[in-house]
């Protein structure tokens, strides 16, 4: 299980550098992809099998490819990843880098004190993740459901017609 | 060690025979189909046109395989062999009998499922993008939107059946059927799951990302030689694996009397190939608006209705 670990813990983490610097926009979209897919692998090792089987489900099947389904219908062209080079030179790095460096110190300060695990303490099936959901959990459920109950409505509004569409004559 | 080999034997033997099983397919549609519509269909290549499948092989084997300038060439290839290889890896969890499998009794089998035919939408839609056409754009555009939508209640249809059995692993949904299928307290569950899987697999009346009266041959417009040839074989080896899937989780599997359990297991999964092509050759394709509307406004409301329903009897009738 450690192998299986560190070698989707160090795909991820390449896959995400590649994700962030790639220009052509689904070239980074389908970068972002495997890292999600690699980090179902590192949830896998660590002993959480349903984790892993959501992000696949939910991150990698479903989102990516509604934003796939986005950037297809943006049709970006060369002119675009032209553009999209030009903004990612020089001192656009310096601020992300610096703030990522303060992250990885944190992270190596924070592996160097407590030490890798390299055995899942125990496995976390589905039946147990329902049952905290319901219980420990309910108010965040709750909460997210509001959320998304009022994702729905502002989806109906928008998407509602509001007087009648004429017809297409030309249309089958 | 020995271990070890007899499973990778057990995988390679699989595999090879899924894809064998994939391109044969090719010729019992034709041939059923013909039967169906009242004509021969591909009769002459050997013993009522049997080694059709190998002719048709060899020339798309030797055809040019020719990718035209305008794709984006990398993402262009690598679409046939991600629709290819998802629908393959899915069969890793499928326990054909209790001993020929691979990894039967993963936990999560019936998630993983799910989350391999979720992956093969990419190999559809990229496959539209990259081929930079507006015939082939259409078709992926509609294969993501269908497949997102189908995929929803196809989840959902199948959580009544592991509400019953009280797993999501496939061999103890199989032994949970010993005595009665889930077909029959399932049944709305098992309907939906059907159509779901139709939609899922893009087959006839659901083929609308293909749609060859309006968009030429949809996503796979562009390809040429043997990387259409593996957007046709995968889409016979989801038709296997759709069928599998529901022998497996609303037919009781290999369960059956007297006779051995891949027997069962093959003749269960034949009448579901078979019904399939029945289907192609018996429904008109809706319009995608139709399609749509039909998914989001009944199959959604009746698949939450029935896992309710579900609920509320395993509750309420003490087992």
């Amino acid at each position: 299980m450690n192998a299986v670990f560190l070698i989707s813990a160090g795909l991820s983490v390449m896959t995400t550098l590649l994700a962030i610097t790639r220009t052509n926009p689904v070239h980074g979209l389908l970068f972002m992809v495997l890292s999600l897919l690699s980090m179902a692998g590192v949830f896998f090792s660590l002993g959480a099998p349903f984790a892993a089987a959501l992000e696949v489900i939910i991150y990698a099947g479903a989102i990516m490819v509604l934003f796939l389904f986005v950037v297809m219908m943006l049709s970006l062209d060369k002119s675009s990843e032209k553009r999209e080079r030009s903004w990612m030179s020089g001192k656009i790095w310096l601020v992300p880098v610096a703030l990522a460096c303060v992250l990885a110190t944190e992270f190596g300060y924070v592996v160097m004190h407590t030490g890798p695990s390299s055995e899942p303490a125990h496995v976390i099936d589905a039946q147990m993740v329902g049952a905290s959901m319901l219980t420990t959990y309910l108010p965040a459920v709750e909460l997210a459901s509001m959320l998304l109950m009022a994702a729905l409505f502002a989806a109906y509004h928008l998407g509602r017609v509001t007087e009648p569409v004429a017809r297409n004559k030309g249309a089958p | 060690m020995v271990e070890i080999l007899i499973d990778i034997g057990i995988s390679v033997a699989l595999l090879l025979s899924i894809v064998t099983l994939a391109a044969f397919l090719t010729f019992v549609e034709r041939r059923l189909l013909g039967f169906w519509q009242d004509r021969l269909g591909p009769n002459r290549v050997g013993w009522e046109g049997s080694l059709q499948v190998v002719a048709d092989m060899i020339k798309i084997f030797f055809k040019q395989d020719w990718t035209p300038s305008f794709v984006e060439p990398v993402i262009f290839v690598l679409a046939p062999a991600i629709v290819l290889v998802t629908v393959l890896l899915a069969f890793a969890v499928l326990p054909l009998t209790p001993g020929i499998g691979i990894a039967g009794h993963l936990n999560i089998g019936v998630l993983f499922f799910l989350g391999m035919t979720s992956l093969t939408v990419y190999g559809v839609v990229l496959a539209g993008w990259a081929s930079n056409s507006k015939f082939a754009l259409i078709g992926g555009m509609r294969a993501a939107a269908q497949m997102i939508s189908y995929e929803v209640f196809m989840g959902l249809a199948l959580i009544g059946v592991v509400m019953q059995s009280g797993s999501f692993d496939l061999v103890k949904i199989v032994e949970a059927q010993r005595h009665l299928w889930f077909v029959v307290p399932q049944f709305f569950g098992f309907i939906m799951f059907l159509i779901a899987g139709i939609a899922e697999a893009h087959r006839l009346p659901f083929d609308l990302p293909e749609g060859e009266n309006e968009l030429g041959a949809g996503f796979h417009t562009e390809y040429s030689s043997m990387k259409f040839g593996m957007f046709f074989v995968g889409e016979y080896a989801s038709i296997v694996l759709i069928s599998s899937i529901t022998v497996i989780l609303f037919f009781g599997g290999w369960n059956g009397p007297f006779l051995p359990p891949i027997f069962w297991f093959m003749l269960k999964i034949s009448l579901f190939i078979g019904f399939f092509i029945l289907l192609r050759a018996a429904l008109p394709r809706p319009r995608y608006d139709q399609l749509m509307s039909y998914g989001w406004k009944l199959m959604l409301p009746l698949s939450i209705i029935n896992v309710a329903v579900t609920g509320a009897l395993i509750l309420s009738v003490p087992a």
